[in-house]
């Protein structure tokens, strides 16, 4: 027989926040847990906030940390904006940045530590170049400057392919082979639930010139905001070397994960905070 | 390790039924050893040695034989872990109408990487 555990709740808590972004209304889900120096979390493409669960439900880290996570639109359980179904969602460089601005300041947070994982890796160096007084400090999980897309995108959204399986295979491999088995598959499961197209849509950002900062990571300056690096050594996306690459053009401390992937906070979340722990506290020691 | 792929993924009721819309013929490439592998509703209903003079298949992976060696590791070493992870590094091409490969990606990627397994008996003994 199974062992049988009392029902209980976590502690984290969610709501819908509603907001004006890129000058449309917009219902958006929000969770946090903890208390203390803000910490945005942002998800990787065609995912959501689910990927942080460990994170919020682990007490060395809500302890000290008022640890936040959005779902941007489109994804997760926030709505996409009225009129969805006429357009094609794509996101770009500039939304992304104000979108994060928007939510920061709807939630009145005072100088977040911000961290995101591969997109929100991306985006965050995006942040540390032009919004570093904004923020107390930024953490890129799986960061890389840039990213070609290595197969026919056109594949993550079409009729005759399930959307959701086919985005989960596609990101299969990117877990690491050593994640407990229950953890990669709640990771995948997230992208079988993502909304058709918005997977796709995010790795406009993700593939192209428009998230491209190769040229500019030369601005980023860690005394003005000091900028984390972290990354798992099985991912082939955003590489160990990619990442060596912007500590050595930025000065950023660069961390290897060894044993996780593409997905640290989610494929492995035990093993994720054991490396990010000493992260957090010389933060607070800022 | 070929020669282990129909009997590994025919005693894996969980990845047989994952395959079960699957019906194709697709090519493994092993530097110039071509083998062919016919899948029916999820099992590998045939295997065939090349050389072949007008093959029929829908989709090939190809690679080095050091590469498929890596990568058919118990514990491959990284860059060599998934499919996807060869073809970014142009170390593997996939050619052909790779729709019966993209629509049952999760299926295909498991049964490339079964031989694994045996690896893994093999050194348990």
């Amino acid at each position: 027989m199974s062992p049988r555990f009392e029902p209980s709740f976590e502690p984290i808590l969610g709501r819908y926040l509603h907001l004006d972004l890129l000058g449309k209304p917009h219902r958006l889900y929000v969770e946090e847990a903890g208390q203390g120096i803000p910490l945005l979390c942002l998800h990787t493409a065609g995912a959501d906030t689910r990927q942080y669960r460990g994170l919020m439900n682990d007490e060395r880290v809500t302890a000290n940390y008022r640890v936040i996570a959005f779902d941007l639109p489109w994804h997760g359980k926030s709505s996409p904006p009225a009129g969805w179904q006429d357009r094609e969602y794509q996101l770009t460089a500039p939304d992304y940045v104000q979108v994060i601005l928007d939510v920061v300041g709807a939630l009145k947070l005072d100088k977040p530590v911000v961290m995101g994982c591969s997109i929100g890796g991306r985006i965050v160096l995006h942040l540390a170049c032009q919004h570093p007084a904004r923020f107390r400090a930024l953490i890129g999980l799986e960061s890389a400057p840039y990213a070609e897309a290595y197969y026919d995108l056109s594949w993550l959204n079409r009729p005759d392919v399930h959307g959701g399986m086919v985005c989960a295979g596609v990101v299969s491999g990117l877990v690491a082979p050593t994640a407990p088995t229950h953890e990669r598959w709640e990771t995948l499961w997230h992208y079988m639930q993502s909304g058709p197209g918005v997977f796709k849509g995010d790795l406009h950002f993700y593939t192209t010139a428009d998230g491209d900062i190769r040229d500019k990571l030369g601005q980023i300056d860690i005394k003005r905001c000091p900028l984390f690096l972290l990354t798992g050594e099985y991912d082939y996306s955003c590489t160990v070397e990619a990442m060596l690459g912007i500590a050595e053009r930025t000065g950023a401390p660069a961390t290897v994960m060894q044993g996780l992937g593409h997905f640290p906070m989610s494929e492995d979340p035990e093993k994720f905070i054991g490396y990010l722990l000493p992260v957090l506290e010389k933060i607070k020691g800022l | 390790m070929i020669d282990k792929i129909a009997g590994l993924v025919n005693a894996d009721a969980r990845l047989v039924h994952r395959g079960r819309f699957v019906d194709t013929t697709f090519m493994i490439a092993v530097d110039d050893d071509c083998t062919l592998l016919r899948v029916q509703e999820g099992k590998v209903t045939k295997v065939t040695q090349g050389p072949f003079i007008t093959p029929d298949y829908s989709f090939c992976l190809r690679a080095s034989r050091n590469v498929w060696e890596k990568f058919w590791q118990p514990l491959p070493p990284r860059g060599f872990t998934d499919i996807f992870a060869l073809v970014k590094q142009k170390l593997m091409q996939v050619e052909g109408d790779l729709h019966p490969f993209m629509a049952n990606l999760l299926y295909f990627k498991d049964l490339l990487a079964v031989p694994r397994k045996t690896v893994t008996r093999q050194a348990a003994r």
